[in-house]
């Protein structure tokens, strides 16, 4: 294991970055079960983190952490460097989107879905102006015709696109995807990562993604986490956890994703 | 106009409980098997009927408030354990619920109540049992139901619509924007019976309170006017109650923090 992240350098043409999230000895536990056990890891301002390990790893239970879907059983979770529990929940969570790995459509037509996004913040919350549904569908990828369709019609992979475009609706500055692709043909999987990638780009958004597709996550990522057992076995820039591991259980599951995803 | 009704004595008892005899014998004929829940059930409805018949007569002569106010207690806790004993979700979503259950049958009964007692009959003295037991009885048990429903809707509206109301949250909706859905369609679901029986009263139903006073030798314009009264008093009660049980139940599925908790053991 090892303690911080190490900056990242040129060959992937980012600063090296101050982090966006810090968790500091996070443990979880759910119904007497710990899925995360000890974790301490730095999540990059600006870059695009995968967090990668096999099934039960304790990869989603991390990533909701950093919208307080859940709180930790103990430890600390930075935003920014302050303590996550000290922003009001719901303002920091439009700062942080966060997209389901089965998306959930709202009643109504595409653009009701995004429209809706607008109707959520009240007096409590200081009002934030909202993306202009066209903007976010463009940023989606999704063509304007998509705005009047019934939500509930559409594919797995628009609905994916739907509950991203509403994402960012709020204006996060990170946006939290949970296996994303998980339940979409290879082909739509790679198109949706394509979207990830610009949308990264154009708008300095930070991204971390709950991946088990190694390829989407080596070929997107500039940073990579490795979870096993509720514990971070390896962290540190893609090209050097993907190519070059340090730990030995790092290097046989990349070894064995690669080969599975021959399949994809 | 007023006829005294005919006397119903224990001859006149005895040849009505044959009637009893034509399901039993039904029964041993299609052999159905029904035959000794029909004479438990026959007998348990002479005792227990037998019984609050004594307990009414007792309560009508002592004529005091704070036993009539028992009385009223005792008949909402025993719709409480009636209306939660068969929730969904587990015993600790079960105990969860009983408090709400309570406190709600109880305020949207006794509001109407009081509304009915004091403003629209003028019971007097305000606690005259021979009014208040019945009239509390009856929205009771429709109050009841409706809790029922509402609570068992919600329930099962806030499990199938976790993903949605996870999906809101992390928007930054409140707990009470994020499962307006499932509020609505439990207090939906609660009103359906009771919207449906004030549409069909007098066509399909002749209710039994109307029924009574008719053939206890009221005039039946009296009795339809009472019944008026009746009807309006149980969809309030039940309004006030279904709104109540959805409004504090669902606050129970979320933490302060906007956070939807765990799914609770069964």
């Amino acid at each position: 294991m090892n303690g911080g992240l190490t900056p990242v350098g040129a060959d992937i043409g980012i600063e090296p970055s101050t982090d966006a999230f810090a968790l500091e000895n996070v443990t979880q536990e759910r119904g007497g079960r710990v899925v995360l056990a000890g974790v301490t890891v730095h999540l990059a301002k600006g870059g695009f983190t995968a967090l990668i390990g096999p099934s039960g790893a304790g990869k989603t239970s991390l990533l909701r952490l950093l919208n307080r879907l859940d709180d930790p059983t103990s430890g600390v979770v930075h935003f920014l460097g302050r303590p996550l529990i000290d922003y009001p929940v719901r303002e920091m969570r439009r700062r942080v989107g966060f997209v389901f790995q089965t998306p959930a459509m709202f009643p109504g037509t595409v653009a009701d879905n995004l429209a809706v996004v607008a109707t959520l913040s009240d007096k409590a919350t200081a009002p934030r102006t909202s993306a202009p549904i066209a903007e976010v569908l463009r940023l989606a990828e999704l063509g304007a015709d998509f705005a009047d369709r019934t939500a509930a019609d559409l594919s797995g992979g628009e609905k994916q696109r739907v509950a991203l475009a509403r994402a960012l609706m709020t204006g996060p500055e990170v946006l939290l995807l949970d296996e994303p692709t998980a339940a979409l043909d290879p082909e739509v999987a790679e198109h949706l990562m394509d979207t990830l990638r610009r949308l990264r780009e154009s708008t300095g958004l930070t991204i971390m993604m709950v991946t088990h597709r190694l390829s989407e996550a080596r070929y997107s990522s500039t940073h990579a986490v490795m979870l096993e057992a509720g514990r971070v076995i390896e962290q540190g820039s893609s090209a050097q956890l993907f190519s070059n591991p340090v730990e030995a259980r790092t290097r046989e599951f990349v070894a064995a994703g690669n080969d599975s995803n021959n399949h994809d | 106009m007023t006829e005294p009704a005919v006397d119903i004595g224990w001859v006149q008892l005895t040849l009505a409980s044959a009637l009893i005899l034509v399901a039993i014998a039904l029964s041993a004929w299609q052999r159905l098997g029904l035959a000794r829940s029909l004479v438990i059930g026959a007998v348990r409805a002479v005792i227990q009927l037998t019984f609050i018949g004594y307990v009414l007569v007792w309560l009508f002569g002592t004529n005091r408030w704070y036993f009539v106010l028992g009385v009223l207690l005792l008949m909402t806790l025993t719709a409480t354990i009636a209306a939660t004993d068969r929730q969904p979700g587990g015993a600790q979503a079960r105990r969860r619920l009983r408090p709400i259950c309570f406190t709600s049958i109880l305020v949207g009964s006794a509001l109407t109540l009081a509304y009915v007692g004091v403003v629209v009959v003028d019971v007097t003295p305000w606690y005259n049992p021979r009014y208040l037991i019945p009239l509390f009885g009856m929205i009771v048990g429709n109050t009841m139901n409706g809790a029922a429903l509402a609570a068992e809707r919600l329930q099962s509206e806030m499990e199938a619509g976790r993903a949605q109301i996870e999906a809101y949250l992390a928007l930054g909706a409140t707990p009470k924007q994020a499962s307006a859905e499932p509020a609505r369609r439990a207090t939906v679901a609660a009103m359906i019976p009771t919207i449906n029986a004030l549409a069909v009263v007098g066509i399909v139903s002749l209710p039994g309170m109307m029924t009574g006073q008719i053939l206890a030798g009221s005039a039946p314009t009296l009795a339809v006017r009472y019944q008026l009264v009746v009807v309006f008093m149980l969809t309030a009660a039940t309004a006030l109650t279904a709104t109540g049980i959805v409004l504090w139940y669902r606050r129970t599925y979320f933490t302060a923090a906007a956070q939807l908790l765990p799914r609770l053991p069964v």
